[in-house]
Formats: C-alpha cells, sequence, structure tokens
C-alpha cells in the first residue's frame, strides 16, 4: 500500500491524468455490523479499472458484488483501506462532494430500475441534471436526446409503470448516461429482463464503450460478462481472478517502479 | 434543483395524499381561525364599546327595573318587572333632591305594528317625554320633537327614526303624514338624525309619541304607569357619581326600601356597559388564545408526525436522489418546504374558516368581530413557520440517510 505522503502527493495531480487509473481500489476491507454480529463482506480488494474499460464482475451469491459496486459509486464507505476515484481521495470527501462526485462522474443502472413512479420518463431521466444545475429547457433537450439514443423517443411523457420491465431498464440506462458521466456502473442490469431486453442494453453498452465510457458490470450470468473485454472474478469478498489484470500497473507495481 | 423546481415537486407530494395532508393540517387549521377571531373579537369589542359611548353620551346613567344583584326570588331579574314608573323619572328630575341631575327621560317600549298607505312595518313605540331628545343626545333630522303640550293633552303626534320613516313611506321626507299604530290615527311632526345602531339595537327604527298619549291610547291596563327604562343626564362626566348617589338615595327613598343592595332597581353606567364587554371579550379571548395555542402545538406535532412517516415511505427515492447527486441540503429543503406548504395549507384554510365565523359568529355571541388583514397575513405567516419549525426534524433526518441504506431499504 502507497504511505500517506506519496497519495497525497498523487491527490495532487489533476483528474485528467491518462496513466493513473480511474478506479484504484487498495486493501479495500468492508465490515457490516448488525448488532453485535460483524460479516466481513470484502477482506482486501486490490482492484485498479482504467478509463475507458469495460469490466464485468462475477461471483457467486453472497461474495460481496453489490458491496463492492456501492463502494465504488461512492453510496458506501470502506471500513478499511482505501480508493481514489479519478483522482480524489474518496474517504477525505464529505457527503455534498461525493453527491458531486456521484453526479458528475457515475451512472447507475439497478437491478430494479429505479424510476420514480410518479414521474414520466423524461423527468425520469433528467434527474441527474436537476441536481447538476443544468438549466431547465437544455435538460429537456439533453433527456429527449438520451431518450432517443435508448430507441424510447415514443415513449417520453410514459409513466415508468405503464412500460414493459425492458423498456424500464432502457429509461434507467438513459437517465445513466444523459450526464455524460465517465464511467457507468451497473448491477445486474439485466437480472430482471428477457433475453431481447438483455440484448437491447447489452447493445447500449457496447455503443457505450466505443464511445470511451468506462463500464462496471456485475452479473451472473456469464454470455453477458463475456461481451466485457475484462471479467474479475469475486469470491468471499476477495479477488479470486482477474483476466485483465496488468501487474505493471497495478499499486505495488508503481511503488516498485518508484 | 431550483427553488420553483423544489415547490413544484413538494406541492406533488403533498397533492398526492390530499386527504392526509387535510388531515394533518386540521390542528394548523383550528389554531389559524382561533387566532383570527381572537384579534376580531378584540377589535369588534372595541369598536362596540366606543360606538355605544358615542351613540349614548357618556354622562348617562340608565336605570332598569328589576335587580341584577340580588337572587331573592319575588323581584324577578334584571330588565323585567314593573317597579318604575312616571312618578319615579319625576322625582329624579327635582333638582332639590338631584342637583346634579340634568335631564331624565323615561321610556315605555312597547313593540306595535304601524301602517302608512297600506304599509306594514313593525317597531318600537317608546313613549317619552319632551327632555328625551337632549338626554339621549339625538337631533331632528326634520320637523320638531314632541312638546310639553303634546304631552299635556296627550296628543296623537308621533316622531318616526329615518328607518322607520323609510320603511313605511320610502322618504324621510314624511312631516305631515298620517301613520296609523294600533288602528288609531297619528300625525309625524318629526324624523331624527340618523344614530346608527350599537350591538343591542338599532337606533334609527323606532317610533316616538308622547308619553301620556302612549299610557293612555297604545298601553292600557295596569302596566300604564310602569315604564321600560329611565335615562338620567349628569351635568358632566365628573358629576357622574354624584348623580349615581343622588338617584339612588330618591329612588330607595320612593320605593321606601331601606337596604340599598335589596333594590328593585338597576342602575348602570356606561362604564358598566363597557366591563360586560370587556368581560364578556375577556372570557373569549382566554378560551380561544388557549384553542390557538393548543391548536397550533398539535398541529405542528402532526405535520412533524406525517412529515416523518413521509420521509419512511420515501426513503427509497431519497436514496435514489441522493445517488443521482442530491446533495443533503437539496433534499433537506424539499421536506422543509414540503412541511411549509403544509403549514401554509393550514393557515390559508383557517383563514378561510375564520373569516366565515367572524361573518357568522356575532349573531350568535353579540359581539361584533373585525376581520385585520394584517393579524390574517400574520397568522398565515406563523402557519408556514409552525410547518418549518416541526419540519426541521424530519427534514434532517432524509438529508442524513446514507444513500446506500436508504436505497437497499424496501
Ligand atoms: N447491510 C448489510 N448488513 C449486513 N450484512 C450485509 C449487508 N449488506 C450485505 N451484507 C452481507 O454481505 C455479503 C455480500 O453481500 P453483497 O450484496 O455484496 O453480495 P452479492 O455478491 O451482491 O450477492 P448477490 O449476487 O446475491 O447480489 C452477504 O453475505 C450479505 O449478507
Ligand atoms: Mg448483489
Amino acid at each position: 500500500m502507497a504511505d500517506a505522503r506519496e497519495r497525497a502527493q498523487l491527490s495532487g495531480r489533476p483528474a485528467a491524468d491518462l496513466d493513473e487509473p480511474v478506479i484504484q481500489l487498495l486493501g479495500a476491507r468492508k465490515v457490516y455490523k448488525s448488532g453485535s454480529i460483524e460479516f466481513e463482506a470484502l477482506r482486501g480488494v486490490d482492484l485498479e479499472i482504467r478509463a475507458g474499460e469495460y469490466v464485468a464482475i462475477m461471483g457467486p451469491s453472497g461474495s460481496g458484488k453489490s458491496t463492492l459496486m456501492n463502494v465504488l459509486g461512492c453510496l458506501d464507505t470502506l471500513t478499511h483501506g482505501s480508493y481514489r476515484l479519478a483522482g480524489n481521495d474518496v474517504d477525505e470527501l464529505d457527503e455534498a462532494e461525493l453527491a458531486e462526485i456521484r453526479n458528475q462522474q457515475i451512472g447507475f443502472v439497478f437491478q430494479q430500475f429505479n424510476l420514480l413512479p410518479s414521474l414520466e420518463a423524461w423527468r425520469n431521466v433528467e434527474l441527474p441534471l436537476v441536481y447538476g444545475r443544468v438549466p431547465a429547457h437544455e435538460r429537456r433537450k439533453r433527456a429527449e436526446r438520451a431518450l432517443e439514443r435508448v430507441g424510447l423517443e415514443s415513449r417520453f411523457a410514459n409513466k415508468p409503470g405503464e412500460l414493459s420491465g425492458g423498456q424500464q431498464q432502457r429509461v434507467a440506462v438513459a437517465r445513466a448516461l444523459v450526464g455524460e458521466p465517465t464511467m457507468i456502473l451497473a448491477d445486474e442490469p439485466t437480472g430482471n429482463l428477457d433475453s431481447v431486453s438483455t440484448e437491447d442494453v447489452l447493445g447500449l453498452f457496447d455503443e457505450l464503450h466505443a464511445l470511451g465510457r468506462t463500464i462496471v458490470l456485475i452479473t451472473h450470468e456469464l454470455e453477458v460478462a463475456q461481451r466485457a473485454r475484462r471479467i474479475v472474478r469475486v469470491r468471499d469478498g476477495l479477488i479470486q481472478d482477474d483476466d485483465g489484470a496488468d501487474p505493471g500497473t497495478s499499486a505495488r507495481g508503481i511503488e516498485a517502479a518508484a | 434543483m431550483n427553488w420553483a423546481e423544489t415547490l413544484h415537486t413538494s406541492w406533488a407530494a403533498v397533492r398526492s395524499h390530499s386527504l392526509r395532508s387535510l388531515l394533518t393540517v386540521l390542528g394548523i387549521l383550528i389554531g389559524i381561525a382561533a387566532v383570527i377571531l381572537t384579534v376580531g373579537l378584540g377589535l369588534g369589542t372595541q369598536k362596540d364599546v366606543s360606538s355605544q359611548i358615542s351613540s349614548l353620551g357618556s354622562n348617562l346613567l340608565i336605570v332598569s327595573p328589576g335587580s341584577s344583584t340580588s337572587t331573592a326570588g319575588v323581584r324577578g331579574g334584571f330588565g323585567t318587572g314593573t317597579t318604575l314608573t312616571a312618578s319615579d323619572a319625576t322625582a329624579l328630575a327635582s333638582s332639590v333632591n338631584a342637583p346634579d341631575i340634568v335631564g331624565v327621560a323615561a321610556e315605555k317600549n312597547t313593540s306595535l305594528a304601524l301602517t302608512a298607505n297600506s304599509t306594514n312595518w313593525t317597531t318600537t313605540v317608546t313613549g317619552t317625554t319632551p327632555s328625551w331628545l337632549d338626554v339621549r343626545s339625538r337631533t331632528l333630522l326634520s320637523g320638531s320633537f314632541i312638546t310639553d303640550a303634546d304631552q299635556a293633552s296627550a296628543a296623537s303626534v308621533v316622531v318616526l327614526g329615518s328607518e322607520t320613516a323609510t320603511e313605511l313611506f320610502g322618504t324621510t321626507r314624511v312631516v305631515g303624514q298620517t301613520v296609523s299604530i294600533d288602528s288609531r290615527t297619528f300625525e309625524v311632526i318629526g324624523v331624527l338624525a340618523s344614530a346608527g345602531s350599537n350591538s343591542s339595537s338599532n337606533l334609527d327604527d323606532l317610533a316616538i309619541v308622547p308619553q301620556s298619549t302612549a299610557a293612555s291610547q297604545l298601553v292600557g291596563g295596569t302596566g300604564s304607569s310602569s315604564v321600560s327604562t329611565i335615562y338620567i343626564k349628569a351635568a358632566s362626566d365628573a358629576q357622574l357619581s354624584a348623580a349615581y348617589q343622588e338617584a339612588q338615595a330618591v329612588l330607595l327613598n320612593l320605593h321606601s326600601i331601606s337596604d340599598s343592595s335589596s333594590a328593585d332597581f338597576t342602575i348602570s353606567s356606561q362604564n358598566a356597559l363597557v366591563s360586560t364587554a370587556t368581560s364578556i371579550y375577556q372570557t373569549l379571548t382566554v378560551l380561544l388564545t388557549g384553542i390557538a395555542g393548543l391548536s397550533l402545538l398539535v398541529g405542528g406535532i402532526g405535520v412533524m408526525n406525517i412529515m416523518l412517516v413521509s420521509v419512511t415511505e420515501r426513503t427509497r427515492e431519497i436514496g435514489l436522489r441522493k445517488a443521482l447527486g442530491a446533495p443533503p441540503w437539496a433534499i433537506r429543503r424539499q421536506f422543509l418546504v414540503e412541511a411549509a406548504i403544509l403549514g401554509l395549507s393550514g393557515g390559508l384554510l383557517g383563514a378561510v374558516l375564520g373569516i366565515g365565523a367572524a361573518f357568522l359568529l356575532p349573531g350568535v355571541i353579540g359581539s361584533s368581530i373585525v376581520i385585520s388583514p394584517a393579524a390574517v397575513g400574520l397568522s398565515i405567516g406563523v402557519a408556514i413557520a409552525i410547518g418549518l419549525v416541526f419540519g426541521v426534524y424530519p427534514a434532517t433526518r432524509a438529508a442524513r440517510l446514507a444513500p446506500i441504506d436508504a436505497l437497499r431499504s424496501e
């Protein structure tokens, strides 16, 4: 693990530094406490993901995939270890700054879609822009374009309840990409979809990958995982196998080179 | 998210549970209505009292038959009975017995139907003496008042209140016309200038005839020599209490009563009227202020309760908004605005209820209520403030929710 002085130097670097990984997780541990029972869901995970990578995370149920994803998305904090996202030390940020990072850098796609049922499709899509202080007329235009991109321009004004599961997930994808984030995090985005809708969503991810977005996708299905360029396998809170890990660029590698 | 959007989102949240929201703001609604009524009643009482004083004159004493202090059954209650007579009035007018009294007018009031050219109008017919005009501080619009000669001859003449004249003839230029009262013909010799009304009677709707005429022609029988009220005018404000003592002494002597506590009459002054009005007002104020305070407290707790429910129900939504980049202050503001909207709705509905009650209540409690726009505006402000104050805790709770816990909740 890099020492404190070195980390301080790293944090001074600009976020757009191409050499630095977008995601840099070092010795990540996450302990859940429920009453007196403690459970260690992540038991020391090192993970680096570079800008533009398309990574699938696989593993059996309960292995800690969602926990890992929540940490990567700044929705949850680590018990031990460090997490640097796009040059920022996440531990040092307060709630408002984390909110801004989620808003500007990350687009989420959830297994449960998580659309607000009372809002029309485009209102759901514009939500990240609402918190990103984009003016109203521009938000509507961008929401329209995002819906066009997922092939749902005709469902612009429908509420989620009036859409099929596959369509709802496409609305959610439109919401994830409307703010042009550098990174898309998707936790089992196809878990509730049939094969046709799965293909729709994965096709969208392929397009986003081609445009240079970083994509991290959690899945159970090997078929889905194989669409990614790199597969990370997790088991019992540890990375068991990482077919894209480049020893030359790991944290220890940097230390060794320094 | 700017203010307009926050307002829109919060209003939509309130609207989506309109019945629940209405029940929630009931406490605030009642509280605000009570505040508006309390202030209105205060202003109304002030208005009543000042109009009463200006309509009667401040150096006036009023003698009514019966006792308001004694509970001994035989003499009957205040304002009832026939214990006062025209000769009591004559004795009070004597400058020897009562030097501080400058004018006395006895009134004998009966409700009778007046007819003019087949138009009927029922009003108070007052039998009194020429001194009435001065004692009651009234003036004539036209014609002349009853005279000592009319009194001596029991003349069939009448002086009408301006409203009575208008009701009967459609105009106040009626001097010289005739009206029939109780199927006897009277000549209209004068019309009184308007004096408005106080809370208990309309001062412009009456017909005045000589006391002797009233006794002999309109109210025969045993009741003929009794009078309803004797008005006494003191020489000045300063001599009011002296006049009071003299009037009491004269009447006790005439009625052969030695103990003033068993008097069969009651002498009251304007001060007494003022203090009666004030005490009614104070009782109602204490009552309404209590209701207002409790309702607003209960209403505030209701808002807090429903906002906590709302936060719990929408935990997942809060989690999602946070995941998409809502900072804590935006969440807090959204829920605070929602609480303020609840307060405002309660305030507006309360204002409607309060103003409605202000129109209906005076008929029931006999005291006017004056709606003050400033009080209405201020109490709506208070309602919003209550929503805000009791919304702080739920809003802060919502703002503090950890995004992942909120997202995971079901
Ligand atoms: N809030 C929590 N409190 C306590 N334990 C938790 C909590 N969240 C997750 N866990 C535990 O942590 C472990 C990892 O959970 P996680 O949700 O990351 O699994 P997963 O790999 O996503 O599983 P799945 O494929 O079923 O979604 C599980 O054993 C789970 O029981
Ligand atoms: Mg999971």
